[in-house]
């Protein structure tokens, strides 16, 4: 299997080239199924990365293996090492906890939480120690302007969040998950149960996101991909088939099974 | 393809005896429950006097006063010590314990065996064994510990049931964030669980304010307001078997039956506006 894992230095962004994440021989197993087979990847700061691939493929497997929501799935094992700013999240000593707080995580079903909106955006600062009242109240606007849904919500703040829309409710997820500063903010399908105007309001968000954030999404939607992300993995069965910049990807795949899939010959 | 008529078809006899039938089934059903309430409302309402709530129980009024508040007693009593046991198993089975953990079994056939036993078993053990065993003697705490051995598995169950109806999203949602364990459980799972633990705990308190049998041979049958919970008192249940036992006050007993019939409607009201509420605030301002 080749790989080309060189993100090319004469991209025409302003932004440092700074390795973010890195999986190092990543091998996963659920029992006895091995759903990532030797996964090696390099995740650039500011960067927008997509997995695409078809399903099963382990393209959310791996997302989720990148802040450890896979330790609560029972039966998964993980060998191999992924780092973060160089530091292995799999050794005894990573605090999960503050793992989570830098890689933050939007699901691909809009989860907010049964409490207002305030709450929701609070949630996080709080669990991390913040009570002050003032503070509190800038971070949450500050979450809501950056996940571009503040004027929508500004004087529903104290209304259940579960009677928002459901492209609002995403949104408001996002700025949940950017309440507590993460660094590297993963999604994980976050557009699939959303309609197309409020797909687009999210798109428009990551792109403006990824100047402070660097994003990590799984994909099935490959217009998707190639509208908004600067790096591209495509998946098959556990492992990497090819990963590279989007655009060469799209328009020159290197692997005959990458060619077949973008042109929708399967999967 | 000729198109059918749109005409009704004609019955057939299959569907006129799966109609009779239902209906009969309904019709039974409810002239059962309605039976049975308007006999007790018709016996006792003619027999409501202001005696029958005076502070004091003596032969002459057959008050059932001291009966109320007992009984008010070993529902509290019994409710501190199996709310936070059942709640707390039901949470470690839920969220702590790993699947496969031998220890869970053994917990869960305990509760389902716990919860078949006929309540007369549960007054024989409480008798042995707080009454005897313990030396509490006749008395509300003996009475209130065996009832609360009675609810455990009826709180833990629906606890159970309600935990594991939080949606997986809340839980992937905390722990996304960075939360740990223990605060995911306080501040999403229990409370996201809240109106079914609370269904839980008052179809408990429903079972305490009906039990008979397991109190009679526990809690005793003194009919006075217990001056502590060392002392024998008798339920509003106990009241009513004793009055109709003693043959000598059916018209109190059956004004009992209606008191009693009161509260376990107005408990089941509650229960339902408790839910409607927890569920209501949420949509209303949290502040």
């Amino acid at each position: 299997m080749e790989t080309n894992t060189n993100i090319p230095q004469n991209e025409n962004t302003q932004t440092s080239q700074k390795i973010k994440m890195e999986c190092k021989n990543v091998d996963l197993f659920y029992d006895k199924f091995q759903a990532l087979k030797n996964v090696n990847i390099e995740i650039t700061e500011n960067r927008i990365m997509s997995f695409i691939g078809p399903s099963g493929c382990g393209k959310s497997t791996l997302l989720r293996s990148l802040n450890r929501m896979n330790d609560l799935v029972e039966g998964c094992t993980i060998t191999g090492e992924i780092h973060l700013d160089g530091q292995n999240i799999y050794s005894p000593q990573t605090d999960v906890n503050n793992l989570r707080k830098r890689v933050g995580m939007v699901f691909q079903k809009p989860n907010p939480f049964p409490m207002s909106v305030f709450d929701n955006v609070a949630y996080g600062p709080r669990t991390h120690g913040v009570h002050n009242r003032s503070e509190l109240n800038n971070i949450v606007e500050k979450s809501l302007r950056n996940a571009a849904i503040w004027d929508e919500l500004k004087d529903r703040l104290h209304k259940n969040a579960l009677g928002l829309s459901g492209g609002q409710q995403q949104r408001l997820c996002i700025a949940r998950a950017l309440a507590v500063e993460p660094d590297v903010l993963l999604m994980d399908e976050a557009t699939s149960a959303l309609d197309p105007l409020s797909t687009s309001k999210i798109e428009d968000l990551v792109i403006e996101l990824k100047k402070n954030y660097t994003i990590c999404m799984v994909t099935h939607n490959m217009q998707q991909a190639l509208r908004i992300s600067d790096d591209t993995a495509f998946f098959l069965l556990g492992e990497i088939i090819e990963i590279g910049k989007t655009k060469e990807l799209f328009t020159t795949p290197k692997d005959k099974r990458t060619e077949n899939y973008i042109t929708g010959r399967f999967g | 393809m000729k198109n059918k008529p749109l005409n009704k078809r004609d019955l057939s006899i299959s569907t006129i005896l799966y109609r009779i039938f239902t209906f009969l089934g309904i019709a039974l059903t409810i002239l059962v429950i309605v039976s049975i309430i308007g006999y007790i409302l018709i016996t006792g309402i003619p027999n409501l006097s202001a005696d029958i709530f005076a502070w004091e129980y003596n032969s002459d009024n057959g008050s059932m006063m001291p009966a109320i508040i007992n009984t008010v007693i070993v529902v509290l009593l019994s409710l501190i010590v199996a709310v936070p046991l059942g709640v707390g198993s039901a949470v470690y089975l839920c969220e702590y314990a790993k699947t496969g953990n031998p220890l869970v079994k053994v917990v869960r056939l305990t509760t389902e065996t716990l919860s078949g036993i006929p309540s007369i078993v549960y007054g024989l053990f409480g008798s042995l064994f707080f009454v005897r065993f313990c030396g509490f003697g006749l008395s509300i705490i003996s009475g209130a510990l065996t009832l609360a051995i009675m609810i455990l598995p009826i709180i833990m169950r629906t606890t159970e049931e309600a935990l594991l109806m939080v949606p997986i999203g809340y839980k992937e949602g905390s722990y996304g964030l960075g939360a740990g364990k223990l605060r995911t459980v306080s501040k999403i799972i229990i409370p996201s669980a809240m109106p079914g633990i609370l269904s839980g705990i008052l179809l408990g308190t429903g079972r305490i304010v009906g039990e008979t049998v397991a109190l009679l041979f526990t809690a005793g049958s003194v009919a006075a307001i217990a001056a502590d919970i060392t002392k024998s008192g008798r339920t509003l249940s106990v009241h009513m078997y004793a009055l109709s036992n003693e043959g000598l006050h059916i018209p109190k007993a059956q004004a009992t039956a209606v008191v009693l019939l009161v509260i376990v409607v107005l408990l089941n009201g509650l229960s339902a506006v408790v839910a409607g509420k927890l569920t209501k605030s949420k949509d209303k301002e949290s502040k």
